[in-house]
């Protein structure tokens, strides 16, 4: 059976990201998406079906006033005015979302590291409103945090910087970088960025998702080409749409859709006047959040010096967490940060910060000091995020006389992990090296079980669901940490909720009880 | 039954119809069949043509193809190159390039930058929480820090909810395609500044500009709305409007006209989205903003956005309204969704300013004298006009008639600034993205009051920029 599972995943890799090209790559590339059984596929669409009509139920007894109405509603003032929002925008929202909110935005109130504490939030009347009783659930064992290197902690040793930065600048700045607001902090830093990267320059802004949707805008504008990965951040498709320039799609990591696109871009040139186009830019991640998947940097490589186009490659929650020594996908893969021509990535998940960089060329660089929407327009990082920056950086770089340690514990932990939920069967999506480890649930009624049963295990978990994921892969996805002992990972993985309620394509038995389970969930949830 | 056998059912009638049709009507018939079949086995036409390249042609253009270069090369002398460099915190005394000045660059209007509760309530929180949230807020990076600064926010500005972004930019950037969308209207002024330009591009909504506080022109354009509403009542009743305004103006230091904005509100049916940046913390009896400054019920405006970097002096910013409003950012707003929150010091440190100005209204009365002062100290400087309000506390200063380029303009104005610097005053030049704006402004020098200037520093200011206006422009 091990070679019939080997099989069957070699079978549904050749399918879903084309054929590979073995040679480029130094080291085996192993990714997993398995698909799931036909009968999982239709229950889900049943229990989003029951789901709607129910919904459709209760949208009736509320307009007839069968029903409380629970929202907030227009000003009396404004009764006349063209309604905000269109009912059915906010069905999803109303209806389906409503029931299982309580998974998402749970409130902490201790340093985000391995174990954190929650606060103990009920509901009274089916999750419409949240009240705060007071206590908090201690020791929770963290898998939702993006903490990959453990930097997220408030020993005083390690902050000892920090708090003498604090204490000298303060936390403002008040200008933007080209009028009065470039420190001395913020030329180490990208100094210092540089440096980590092996290139020649780097900027860094305030905020990650800005870096993306202020820069891009800046690099290309009408008459280029942005192919941009189908499964990109919504800062990535947000800052390709504010470009201006046209945007095409390409299958997730495909690179044969990839290649058709670029070979048609150049033979046929811009639509309708069949102008050529003036650049041709690759937008990709280093990590995709949500499959756990890693970019194929060789072969996209090849292609962009093939056909001459450029790459902008986005690191966010691959840098520091992949790559023998944490510089990201570029080292994971032995490459040269020359290959690439835009670096960007975050300071957000694996340095315990905020903000983002760009990095690479002197001449890119000094365009962006001068072109870009954020150093013309937005406030600068703050001094003691950018000191916080700096001490992580220097302790990955061995600086700072401390050893390697953390990027090779992430490693460890991640490969054990994988390991451990394989062998008992579940269906986990991505790369054997990629600390994001999404576990699939399909079923709706199962998301919000799934997370409200781990937490009775005192295990928080993040899930996903429609929309952020395809309506039938929804997922729990499980952020793996430098910071987490063993003992920690082995009690997740054994939480014998996994056993009962996540599908298991193996045993047809094991999945009929988490078939009931779901479906006794389902019909609950629906009255209330 | 054997009547029924299909080849009865086909021979028979057909061998009537033979038999009774005339002859032209079988011929004709016969023919149009030998068409049809023709039709369907013959080649596809399409409309586009596509030229059949030959696989070598298509590996020729293939190599001939030379993109541009991926940035165009910046001339070593340009102004954003040569930026200042701040040693140490922008506080009031500020070291730049390596000279210690009085700081009238930096928008610390209430001087918490180096306040020291504000710094021990941000350790406080570095002990506690350290300092990244490591993810989203929906995703575990909701602290009870956001919590409270949001409920303070809220309770500061007498509204029901308010709603934090990690970023003063995107806040109104992520806040505008919430709600608007394709196919809905958006009367903005002329003079609004970057990010509400940035949050109108992104919500692909249909943009009428209107001159910068002129109400007759707006009124004009809500007029021709009407009309074209009245052509087409279905379409009219779905598509939504909105005004976007700025209580305080970063581009020319004046106010909006609040009062005849609510008028024209109700009249014509259209909401309001006031951008407070620069007033939140700097208008109104308790720095409330413009609401307070006009003495408006706050429940009138939709939406208030500003940024917690000038007056609050931490980083990000805030939505509040009410919870019809502003609960629809938490799943819509892009900037909220889909970027890690707040750190908790920034919060920390937010809500300990909220404090200071909740303890001390004094200071905005304190602030607006000096505003007073300076604005009549800069007036009559030969070449150089004050713009905006006497009691803003971002002035500019532009030339009064410019040498022809913009570009001289600025290396003119440079030269003031460097003469300023030179003798202890720092000074700034208003930047912009000069392609990119919908109306440039003119090139100004940036003059910021704070509370901490004393009447000498002011008087040393004033005098400073009368020298260098004469040596430099006349």
């Amino acid at each position: 059976s091990l070679i019939q599972q080997a099989g069957c995943l070699c079978v549904y890799l050749f399918f879903k990201n084309g054929i590979s090209n073995g040679t480029l790559y130094k080291k085996t590339f192993i990714e997993h998406f398995e698909q799931a059984p036909m009968y999982v596929a239709v229950l889900t669409f049943l229990g989003f079906g029951v789901g709607t009509i129910f919904g459709y139920l209760r949208d009736f007894m509320r307009a007839w006033g069968l029903e409380k109405r629970n929202v907030a509603t227009e000003r009396e003032q404004q009764k006349d005015f063209v309604p905000l929002y269109q009912d059915f925008e906010n069905f999803y929202t109303r209806n389906l979302y409503m029931r299982i909110r309580d998974n998402w935005n749970r409130p902490i109130c201790s340093v985000p590291g391995p174990q954190f504490d929650l606060m103990e939030r009920v509901t009274d009347d089916y999750n419409w409103t949240f009240r705060f009783t007071g206590r908090t659930i201690k020791n929770v064992i963290n898998m939702g945090s993006y903490n990959y290197l453990g930097f997220a902690e408030t020993d005083v040793n390690a902050l000892k910087t920090v708090t003498i930065e604090l204490q000298k600048y303060g936390t403002g700045i008040c200008s933007t970088r080209q009028e009065m607001g470039t420190l001395d902090k913020h030329v180490e830093l990208e100094k210092l960025v540089a440096k980590f990267l092996g290139v020649e320059d780097a900027m860094v802004f305030g905020m990650g998702f800005a870096t993306n949707s202020m820069n891009i805008p800046a690099l290309v504008g009408k008459g280029c080409l942005i192919l941009s990965d189908e499964l990109n951040h919504t800062s990535l498709v947000l800052g390709a749409r504010l470009s201006g320039a046209t945007i095409r799609i390409f299958k997730h990591n495909n690179m044969q859709s990839l290649e058709k696109l670029l070979r048609d871009a150049i033979i046929y040139g811009q639509p309708r006047s069949h102008r050529a186009w003036r650049k041709i830019i690759i937008l990709v991640e280093g990590i995709y959040s949500m499959e756990g998947s890693i970019v194929r940097l060789p072969e996209i490589v090849s292609l962009k010096k093939k056909y001459k186009a450029y790459l902008y490659l986005d690191e966010a929650h691959s840098i520091g967490a992949v790559g023998a020594t944490g510089r990201g996908v570029v080292e994971y893969f032995g490459m040269s940060p020359d290959d690439v021509d835009v670096l960007m990535g975050t300071f957000t998940k694996s340095f315990g910060a905020a903000g983002g960089y760009i990095a690479g060329k002197k001449d890119l660089v000094d365009f962006l000091r001068t072109h870009s929407h954020s150093a013309v327009y937005a406030t600068s990082m703050c001094p003691p995020v950018a000191e916080q920056i700096i001490r992580a950086m220097k302790c990955l770089m061995g600086q700072d006389g401390t050893t390697q340690g953390k990027v090779r514990q992430l490693g460890k932990n991640t490969r054990y992990f994988r390991r451990r939920l394989h062998e008992m069967g579940f269906i986990i999506y991505g790369n054997d090296d990629s600390p994001v480890v999404p576990l699939l649930l399909y079923m709706p009624g199962k998301i919000g079980a799934f997370a409200r049963r781990m937490l009775e295990k005192n295990i928080g978990v993040v899930v996903v669901g429609f929309p952020a994921t395809p309506i039938t892969e929804s997922r729990a996805r499980f952020c793996v940490s430098a910071a987490h002992t063993r003992e920690m990972l082995d009690t997740v993985s054994t939480a014998d909720v996994l056993l009962k309620l996540t599908s298991d394509a193996k045993e047809v038995g094991r999945s009929c009880v988490s078939v009931t389970l779901n479906l006794n969930n389902s019909f609950l949830h629906l009255f209330f | 039954w054997e009547s029924f056998l299909p080849s009865q059912v086909l021979v028979q009638p057909v061998q009537l119809i033979c038999l009774y049709a005339p002859a032209y009507h079988l011929i004709l018939e016969g023919i149009l069949i030998l068409w049809i079949i023709r039709l369907l086995f013959s080649k596809t036409y399409k409309l586009q043509e596509r030229s059949d390249l030959t696989p070598k042609e298509k590996e020729e253009l293939i190599e001939e193809w030379q993109p541009e270069p991926l940035v165009p090369p910046v001339p070593k002398d340009h102004p954003a190159l040569n930026y200042n460099v701040v040693s140490g915190p922008p506080t009031h005394i500020i070291t730049v390039n390596g000279k210690e000045c009085i700081n009238f660059a930096s928008f610390n209007f209430l001087g918490l930058l180096d306040n020291e509760k504000v710094k021990s309530a941000a350790q406080a929180s570095l002990k506690k929480y350290g300092v990244g949230t490591c993810g989203p807020r929906g995703f575990y990076g909701t602290f009870d820090v956001h919590l409270e600064l949001e409920e303070r926010l809220a309770k500061f500005m007498r509204t029901e909810e308010a709603i934090i972004y990690s970023y003063g930019f995107a806040t109104i950037a992520s806040a505008i395609p919430a709600y608007s969308k394709r196919g809905d209207i958006v009367f903005v002024d002329e003079a609004a500044c970057f990010a509400i330009q940035k949050g109108l591009q992104a919500s692909r909504s249909n943009i009428k500009l209107f001159k910068h506080n002129d109400m007759a022109d707006l009124e004009r354009l809500l007029k021709e709305q009407e009309t074209e509403d009245q052509k087409n009542p279905r379409k009219a009743r779905v598509t939504r409007r909105f005004i976007v305004v700025e209580g305080l103006y970063m581009n020319t230091g004046d106010v909006c006209p609040l009062p005849e904005l609510i008028k024209l509100k109700y009249k014509y049916k259209v909401r309001i989205f006031l951008e407070e940046s620069l007033s939140f913390g700097v208008l109104g009896e308790h720095g409330r903003g413009i609401t307070e400054h006009f003495g408006i019920n706050i429940d009138d405006i939709d939406l208030i956005s500003a940024n917690m970097e000038n007056s609050l002096a931490s980083i990000g910013g805030f939505c509040c309204g009410r919870s019809f409003i502003i609960d629809h950012q938490r799943l819509s707003g892009q900037g909220y969704c889909f970027s890690a929150s707040l750190p908790p010091l920034l919060a920390a440190a937010a809500i300990e300013a909220l404090n200071i100005m909740e303890d001390n209204p004094d200071i905005f009365q304190t602030l607006r004298a000096k505003c007073e002062r300076i604005h009549e100290l800069l007036q009559g400087i030969s070449g150089l006009k004050v713009v905006g309000e006497s009691f803003s506390p971002a002035l500019h200063l532009q030339l009064e008639e410019s040498c022809g380029s913009r570009e001289n303009d600025v290396k003119l104005l440079k030269r003031v600034v460097d003469y300023c610097m030179n003798s202890g005053i720092a000074l700034t030049q208003a930047r912009y993205l000069e392609k990119e704006e919908k109306c440039l402004p003119p090139p100004s020098i940036r003059v910021v009051v704070t509370v901490e200037q004393t009447e000498q520093e002011l008087d040393k200011a004033a005098s400073l920029l009368k020298e260098a206006a004469q040596s430099v422009l006349n």
